[in-house]
């Protein structure tokens, strides 16, 4: 349970604040409603791109990093395709120095060349790093367009290719800006010791002048039905056969997405998962398999992945992976199984709300949704989920032709 | 009356407080194992640690102590493997468990209001277990294959090659397992490592989390008898035999990055330089600001991240500048590094940055105790190492009072360039 303030600031911003005096610590987060759902499909890897030239500089302050290094601060960032999160830990008595480094960061970027230079370089050396120079690391480079014809979820977050990156211009860098960058399309989230008038105080102070700027209304064409199975087969320099299974799952949002979650579970969570104890340990046809949803706010994907031992055939792997999706299908689920994914959750829950950090991040994406509160729900939400709500949705998802299968042969 | 703010004006700067650490409990068992228990949070969950000298070190035949630890939860005497993942997972419960070089870590992590369902479940396997060999197959060809994968990344064979280049590849700090070494244990093997590691004689606990009360009774139930009593075996010494070369290469075809390690053997927690080389590392690359960080991305865009460590070991320990650059900028990379390193050696560093780091510094250990779960891993690498908070406590001392010179004079005795070693694992020799 995780109690919290909640005010907005004329200018649109949404602050919500949990107080936490356990700990001298107090984190902050603010999230950016832009993802890489939001770019051109000629500009892809923007919104990723932006979040690292967000750290050079801002209209007042030359550099970001350091003033908040200076009072013991410690920050990250992280962009996906629904929105962009930057956070930071500092402690409480330095908070000041957060909203100002924050706040004229808000205001305006520096928009320096250098910094623009340099940093299409490192994400570039990030593309490189994790999706190219490792083994499956473009997996989902490949599963994305295979899967998704329309909506910008086809693309990932990386981009589609270092070029579009290299490519990139500050025109297009301060219109992304202007766009996206702004109160009204923002939410910070305080937790810590602090409280809430003195957030408030300092949320007027800081970001109160900001204009309004545009919110991001957003028009994305939804992709439409899947109506035949999909596969792509790629000889790669890979030392085993790996298969990736990609099903249309349902938005965030929507009723079914609990039943959706806790499928992935019974397949896949711990090492009683079905997938483990059948594909791995009975059967012997891979060396390890997970199930698991993409957490998508829009429509995502449900996937399965795993390695096949050395000499197993694709066709047998996909067999036996096949008479489990049939299995979740076609037969109720037990009580006792459906109680051991519903307690993992509520396991989860406990252990997530340790660190301030975590709390902040799981308020302001919750409030992104629409309603912080909604985290308090979730163990409810979880619970209400029956066996027949579990077989409905999985004969929604299961359908072969709502699948999108990808091979890797080893060379 | 309102004052126009001026955003060029950083806020005040408040100095950082004092670090508080609290004291574990400290409790013995009947059989003499040492349990320390933090006691904390917000939260009704528990952790419990229990630490046994079963490392690498101690193992006659590679992957032996990784795979006994491994194992434990593959069957025991009262649970097939299946029956007790299936309990454990259906309480919310789990298990870590991880192999060092030095000691074996089985963890629970659970939900307070199971502990009586899972603790139990702790005990069987640590007491009880019995290596089927069905289960070991499958175990083996698992890890078999993720090592295979792990081989194919550059910054895994950089890693693993270059401790044996400082140690010698006989040395359990300087060895590295291989595909076909996989294979070659068998169940009694592991029974036989168990036997001789797992035992009351080898073991501390260390708990953490909100405590309810009844548990050291429980813990005293579960592990505190002489059923479980075995001979402490001796730690063999090994020779280190370090390369002659200092530098390295491996060739990895068609890779678009470098892996490049940079450094060489130093020493233990204990040794009267380690508290500043942990400040003077952080300047070189112990940080998003450090000299590595700001120089070799944020300046030359020539990679995403490259940072250095001071690792202590129980016995030795070494220093590691670590990173993966784009393969066109190798060369460039490794004269950047070198020049940092002797930058650190020729100039003095300046106040302002110095300060800077002190208090960045601060907050990191303001952020490494915070919580039962971090106080708890802090005070356990203590332990293991034979210390307690008063290292911590004059590291805190050091950040705060060490200076430009004492800097420079570390610097000079340990980072220079010709002294250390050098690994690059990429494209093409340079």
């Amino acid at each position: 349970m995780i109690e919290f303030d909640r005010f907005t600031l004329d200018n649109g911003l949404r602050v919500v604040v949990h107080r936490d005096t356990s700990t001298p610590i107090v984190a902050m987060n603010i999230l950016y409603n832009v993802g890489s759902r939001d770019e051109h499909p000629d500009r892809t890897g923007f919104a990723h791109l932006f979040e690292h030239l967000m750290f050079g500089g801002s209209i007042n302050i030359p550099r970001y990093d350091e003033p908040l290094e200076r009072v013991g601060g410690e920050n990250n960032a992280f962009t996906n395709n629904d929105f962009t999160n930057y956070y930071l830990t500092v402690p409480g008595h330095n908070l000041e120095t957060a909203f100002w480094l924050e706040s004229d960061r808000m205001l305006n970027l520096a928009f320096s060349a250098k910094s623009f230079d340099v940093q299409r370089n490192v994400v570039v050396e990030e593309f490189r790093q994790n999706y190219l120079n490792q083994p499956y690391g473009d997996a989902w480079l490949l599963l994305r367009p295979l899967a998704y014809k329309v909506h910008p979820y086809r693309w990932a977050t990386i981009g589609i290719d270092p070029s579009h990156i290299e490519q990139a211009g500050m025109d297009e860098v301060r219109d992304f800006y202007e766009r996206f960058y702004n109160p009204c399309n923002a939410i910070l989230v305080l937790a810590g010791n602090v409280e809430t008038a003195h957030v408030k105080e300092l949320a007027e102070k800081w970001f109160g002048v900001i204009p309004q700027g545009r919110k991001n209304e957003r028009n994305l064409r939804s992709e439409p039905p899947q109506t035949e199975a999909r596969s792509l087969t790629v000889d790669s320099d890979v030392p085993y056969d790996a298969l990736y299974k990609a099903w249309h799952m349902c938005s965030r949002m929507e009723d079914g997405f609990f039943a959706t979650d806790l499928i992935s579970d019974i397949l896949s969570a711990g090492q009683s998962g079905r997938l483990n104890q059948q594909l791995v340990k009975n059967l012997r046809l891979f060396s390890d398999i997970s199930a698991f949803i993409s957490g998508d706010t829009d429509a995502g994907l449900f996937v399965i992945t795993g390695k096949l031992i050395k000499g197993v055939s694709f066709s047998e792997a996909e067999t036996a992976l096949q008479v489990e999706i049939d299995k979740i299908c076609n037969q109720a689920v037990d009580e006792m199984e459906l109680q051991k994914v519903k307690n993992r959750v509520e396991a989860m829950m406990e252990f997530s709300e340790m660190r301030v950090l975590d709390k902040a991040m799981n308020l302001a994406y919750f409030e992104l949704l629409g309603d912080a509160s909604l985290v308090n729900d979730l163990v409810n939400k979880y619970a209400s989920v029956t066996t027949t709500d579990i077989t409905a949705e999985a004969r929604k998802i299961f359908r072969p032709e709502n699948c999108s299968t990808l091979c890797y042969k080893s060379k | 009356m309102t004052t126009i703010l001026n955003r060029k004006i950083q806020p005040a700067v408040q100095p950082p407080g004092r670090v508080e650490f609290p004291r574990p409990e400290i409790f013995e068992l009947s059989n003499g194992i040492k349990v320390y228990q933090f006691n904390s949070g917000t939260q009704d969950v528990i952790s419990i640690e229990m630490v046994f000298g079963a490392g690498s070190w101690f193992q006659t035949k590679p992957f032996t102590a990784m795979a006994t630890n491994l194992m434990l939860r593959e069957g025991t005497r009262n649970y097939t493997a299946k029956a007790l993942s299936e309990s454990l997972d259906f309480f919310g419960a789990h298990f870590e468990n991880t192999t060092e070089r030095d000691n074996a870590y089985v963890s629970l992590y659970s939900l307070n209001k199971h502990l009586d369902d899972t603790l139990p479940l702790l005990s069987e396997i640590i007491k009880n277990p019995l290596f089927p060999e069905s289960e070991l197959e499958v175990l083996a060809s698992k890890q078999r294959q993720m090592l295979e994968v792990n081989r194919q990344k550059v910054n895994f064979l950089a890693r693993t090659h270059f401790n044996s280049i400082i140690f010698g590849d006989e040395h359990p700090y300087g060895s590295f397992l291989g595909p076909d070494d996989i294979p070659r244990v068998s169940s009694s093997d592991l029974a036989s490592f168990h036997a001789s590691r797992y035992h009351s004689g080898n073991c501390i606990i260390v708990v953490a989390g909100l405590v309810k009360p009844g548990l050291l009774n429980n813990l005293e139930e579960k592990f505190g008898g002489s059923d479980w009593i075995g001979k402490p075996t001796g730690r063999l010494s090994y020779d280190i035999s370090a390369s002659i070369q200092k530098e390295h290469f491996i060739v990895k075809e068609g890779a678009s990055q470098s892996a490049i390690r940079m450094g060489c053997r130093m020493f233990s927690r204990s040794h009267p330089d380690f508290s500043g080389m942990k400040v003077l590392n952080a300047i070189l690359g112990g940080y998003f600001g450090s000299r590595l960080m700001s120089n070799l991305r944020e300046d030359k865009g020539y990679t995403y991240g490259i940072g250095s460590a001071v690792v202590p070991l129980r016995d030795s320990g070494y220093f590691v500048i670590s990173g993966e650059v784009g393969a066109e900028f190798t060369s460039e990379a490794l004269t950047e590094i070198k020049s940092e390193l002797t930058r650190l050696c020729n100039e003095q560093i300046n106040e302002s940055e110095l300060s800077l780091v002190r208090n960045y510094l601060a907050g990191e250990m303001l952020r490494a105790v915070d919580g039962p779960f971090a106080q708890a891993g802090l005070y356990r690498e203590l332990l293991e190492d034979g210390l307690d908070i008063t290292h911590f406590e004059e590291m805190i001392d050091t950040v705060q009072h060490i200076n430009a010179q004492q800097l420079q004079d570390l610097a000079i005795r340990y980072f220079n360039p010709e002294d250390l070693y050098t690994l690059v694992v990429g494209p093409e020799k340079i």
